[in-house]
């Protein structure tokens, strides 16, 4: 918020006339005249009023925070063990009477504790991916950006080459052939493969703010490199930053979900909910077990993109201004 | 623009030479196919060591992929480790029926897509554009495979209950019926177009919607209606074809996307395509089957992108193609 | 006195925003004669373009709304006219130029399809051949070399300056009795301006069409205009013809605006801002709005607005509410006028 303009002390050529009452504009009266604010108040607390506005974000986000919830404390919420079988309860529908919730599955176990177990891997996988690809990305698309040359170069034509690629398909052959149906081993092979959308962002925030003047001020101060990327071009990127690491998050838990549906990503005994509609896929009969994974994972993403609109209006500087 | 053709399509060729030498030594490193064979219990020690030989499985990485190169140009991607049956034939039989599904889904999708992108824009907060909204919101959360599954039970069960099938739930064909383009071929593609269509529907209406958003506002539209223009002439001589233009990118972005979900499609509904193919192969796993699914895609990918970059050039007139 | 061309009584518009109601325009009133260059001025944000968006119906309604107001253009108030009729007028009997070339033109049409589309529009039995021979004609008028085969070319291949002749031309393809020019020089170079000012004063002779030149520049108001109207936040503070202005203004706003420009001659060792900054328009001052940075600022002005009334005979007006303490003062520019 800037502070009026103060007249130029010195000449000043209309003097005040005759005065009845001492009427004299002083700036704070006419900063106070006009109902303006004087608090200074930081980038964050706007951001967070533009986040509150939106109430589909927020509930998405209350929404969020209970079923992640849910997740974290899966031992002491689920009722039975991921692993509980009950040869007397097989592929029984959902009741609330008989504490199945969800219903069985073909070998007795509780598909809502299920369900649960896998919201808490789809969590770990989420945030482990989105939070690696954003590093990787920002580290890298920084360098590219504000150092440019062959460096640049070299690293838009591995992004290039990541965005000809069929996405699904090499991420299949690696996680079949090194993720060994192991959990950690196909988050990392996911974060290897997001890190390329965050870059380009960042890279093109770092090349457009690298000319801007205050960029050559900071120079003419004495300021290196690696403090003008850090102190003054890096708070700049935090906006997309947050956004795409959020949305990441969802693109994330739907890929790992596709990997493990087809049978070549996180394997059982570790929990998934992609694993859990595959086998949904061979009872087609008992749709339980195919509509409540699945309805799972489509909350989830649909609450994280809820979210991410709402970040990505209130970190976004640019809003549309009504003009005069 | 044929310089411009030539010298993308040069390009590429590192492009795809570095992205398939990459994948290669990570399928060789990883699927070890010489350990493959010996686990397996259908090969025997003699026949090892002619696999050996003859694919050079004992040779450095490098070595091995320059036979794998000459065997894509001069033996159409060479045969199978296990077993003798060339590739090609495969190949061809499965390519077909998968670009008959993404090519039907990619028309369709995109054909509705631009319409409900327009007439939400211009109806915006209309009832209209809240209802689809919402189905793009969904659409995006929507995994491919769980709304596929839907759609077969619900098939299924519209079968079971009712004794009539709309839609086949699997396969390309019922037995003895052939043909690309019958009824019959049509029901059994259904459900997988559907599928398909609806994922993409989702990202197209969206996209072109801002896009029509996004030119509604600008300068020259405004001069458009200074001038007299009826709103209709607005619409479609000035906002239209500039709001289409970002689309072109949009799409050679999805198609990889595509590809991806006519993979998880094929699997549900036992499409004989190339994904379910490939899946195959991936399941041995058989390193020069895998290859020759990503040589294809990456290359048919690459060209897709080049289509849309040359569509581009003639959308948009600032764009110079030399 | 002739008959006005325009006839504005009230003109008032309001914009919904996040933040609260913008007030943008407020009781705006003023006329126009047949053929005379009427030049409205003041800062961002006074209102100067909305006032004239709305003649057109060029204001998005919503967030936007005329909430008073009657435009007598014509025998009908343009304000309430159907869209079919406003459509008539629009680029026909009243054409507007807008502020920059070239996001105002269509980037992936030719210029000869964006001219011969205004023609069309309000004459569609002419042949296509004896439209594209006028669209030629007019580029030559406004100085476009080469008309012929500029015609086939793209808004990115023309100048700044050869953009808004192209502007200029297709406003006044159909010959219109009020031409409205809101800031067209303000996106040029200095020296294109008065390429494009030299284009304007030629074809206002040639037409004779009644202009309304909105900018916020003194110095081609000096130079272009017959009459003037000052504008802040949203309200006509000072009106009359330009020599009266410039020589003896009578509004602390207009003797703020020429103060703080810089004088080629004589010596000046200060700029002269206003004090203070200009007004939220969703909150704005009580009373008289330009009353917390006025020197004369009286305890009336913050009760009373101030109403635009008559200073002297020459049809001076003035809203300010002792405009009369400041007869007999000389501005800047009394020399430079008499």
């Amino acid at each position: 918020m800037t502070e009026p303009s103060v007249s130029h002390p010195g000449k000043h050529e209309a003097a005040p006339l005759a005065d009845p009452i001492g009427f004299q504009p002083a700036a704070a009266e006419t900063a106070v005249a006009q109902g303006l604010e004087l608090k200074a108040r930081s980038q964050w607390s706007y951001a967070r009023t533009r986040f509150l506005r939106h109430r589909l974000a927020v509930a998405s986000l209350v929404l969020l925070i209970i079923i992640f919830g849910v997740g974290i404390f899966a031992n002491y919420i689920a009722p039975y063990s991921y692993f509980a079988i009950d040869l007397n309860h097989l592929l029984e529908s959902p009741s609330i009477a008989s504490k199945h919730y969800f219903g069985t599955d073909g070998l007795g176990s509780d598909e809502f504790s299920r369900v649960i177990y896998g919201i808490r891997t789809s969590l770990e996988v989420g945030v482990f991916v989105a939070f690696i690809s954003s590093i990787l990305g920002l580290v890298i698309g920084a360098i590219a950006g504000y150092f440019r040359g062959w460096l640049d170069n070299l690293l838009m034509r591995i992004t290039d080459l990541v965005l000809t690629l069929p996405a699904l398909a090499i991420l299949l052959v690696f996680s079949a052939l090194w993720g060994a149906g192991n959990q950690w081993r196909v988050s990392v092979i996911l974060a290897l493969f997001f890190w390329t959308g965050l870059a380009r962002v960042v890279r093109g925030v770092f090349l457009s703010l690298r000319e801007k003047e205050f960029v050559e001020a900071a120079k003419a101060c004495g300021a290196g490199d690696a403090r003008i990327m850090f102190r003054h071009i890096l708070p700049n990127t935090l906006g997309p930053v947050v956004v795409n690491g959020t949305l990441a998050v969802a693109t994330a838990i739907l890929t790992e979900a596709a990997l493990s549906f087809l049978g070549f990503g996180i394997k059982p005994p570790t929990p998934s909910l992609g694993s859990l509609v595959a086998n949904g896929e061979t009872y087609p009969q008992a749709w339980w077990l195919t509509v409540f994974p699945g309805l799972t994972i489509v909350i989830i993403v649909l609450c994280i993109n809820f979210v991410g609109d709402g970040l990505r209006d209130a970190l976004d500087p640019t809003q549309r201004r009504v003009r005069a | 623009m044929l310089v411009y053709i030539t010298r993308r399509i040069l390009y590429s060729i590192p492009v795809l030479i570095a992205t398939t030498f990459i994948t290669f030594w990570a399928v060789v490193k990883a699927g070890n196919p010489i350990y493959q064979l010996e686990i397996n219990p259908r090969v025997d020690r003699h026949t090892i060591h002619l696999l050996i030989v003859k694919d050079h499985l004992n040779r450095s990485v490098p070595v091995q992929y320059w036979y794998w190169i000459k065997n894509v140009f001069t033996h159409h991607f060479g045969y199978y480790l296990i077993g003798d049956q060339p590739i090609w034939p495969d190949i061809t039989r499965t390519l077909g029926h998968t670009l008959q599904v993404v090519g039907l889904s990619l028309v369709i999708a995109f054909v509705l897509g631009v319409a409900i992108g327009i007439y939400s824009a211009v109806r915006q907060y209309s009832v209209f554009d809240y209802f689809f909204t919402t189905f793009s919101f969904l659409g995006f959360a929507m995994p491919t495979f769980w709304l596929a599954l839907l759609l077969q039970i619900a098939f299924t069960d519209i079968y079971l209950h009712w004794g009539t099938r709309i839609f086949y739930t699997s396969g390309l064909n019922n037995a003895g019926q052939g043909g690309a383009w019958t009824l019959d071929r049509l029901q059994h593609i259904a459900l997988p177009v559907v599928t398909l269509t609806i994922i993409s529907l989702a990202v197209y209406s969206r996209y072109m919607r801002a896009s029509m958003l996004d030119v509604l506002n600008t300068d020259y539209v405004r001069t458009a209606r200074a001038k007299g223009l009826t709103e209709r002439r607005v619409i479609m001589g000035h906002v239209f074809r500039n709001a289409l233009i970002p689309m072109a990118t949009v799409l050679a972005l999805d198609i990889g996307a595509i590809f991806g979900g006519a993979i998880i499609t094929e699997s549900i509904f036992q499409i004989d395509g190339i994904g379910q193919w490939f899946l195959r192969e991936l399941s041995v796993p058989d390193v020069y089957g895998v290859m020759a699914y990503l040589l294809i895609t990456a290359t048919m990918i690459i060209v897709f992108n080049l289509l849309a970059d040359i569509a581009y050039g003639f959308l948009d007139p600032r764009i110079r193609l030399d | 006195m002739p008959e006005p061309l325009l006839s504005i009584h009230d003109l008032g518009v309001e914009f919904k925003t996040e933040d609260g109601v913008v007030h943008a325009v407020d009781g705006v009133s003023y006329d126009l004669f047949p053929g005379e260059i009427l030049g409205i001025v003041g800062e961002s944000g006074s209102g100067k373009s909305v006032s004239t968006l709305a003649l057109l119906g060029l204001i998005p309604q919503p967030p936007g709304r005329i909430v008073s107001g009657t435009a007598e253009f014509q025998g009908s108030d343009l304000l309430r006219l159907k869209k079919r009729e406003l459509r008539r007028v629009r680029g026909n009997e009243v054409a507007m130029i807008f502020q920059d070339p070239m996001t105002s033109l269509n980037p992936v049409l030719t210029i000869g399809h964006q001219l011969g589309e205004a023609i069309r529009t309000h004459h569609p039995d002419e042949k296509k051949d004896k439209v594209k021979a006028r669209v030629i004609d007019l580029l030559r008028l406004v100085g476009v070399p080469n008309p012929e085969a500029r015609y086939d070319q793209y808004p990115h291949e023309f100048s700044g300056g050869m953009r808004q002749r192209a502007m200029i031309a297709m406003s006044i393809s159909n010959s219109p009795s009020l031409l409205i020019a809101d800031e067209p020089t303000t996106a040029l170079d200095v020296t294109i301006q008065a390429q494009v000012l030299d284009v304007m004063k030629r074809v206002q002779a040639e037409t004779h069409a009644a202009t309304i030149l909105i900018t916020h520049d003194l110095g081609i108001v000096a130079e272009m205009c017959d009459r003037v109207l000052v504008m802040y936040a949203g309200h006509i503070v000072e009106s009359g013809d330009v020599e009266t202005i410039f020589r003896s203004p009578r509004h602390p706003y207009t003797i703020g605006l020429m103060n703080s420009l810089p004088k080629l001659t004589g010596d000046e060792e200060w700029l002269e801002p206003i004090a203070g900054a200009p007004p939220s328009l969703i909150d704005l001052p009580s009373g008289c709005p330009f009353h917390p940075r006025c020197f004369l600022a009286r305890e009336r002005c913050r009760e009373e607005v101030p109403p635009l009334r008559e200073i002297d005979a020459s049809g001076h007006l003035s809203a300010c509410h002792f405009a009369e303490e400041l007869i007999g003062r000389k501005s800047k520019f009394s020399e430079a006028v008499a």
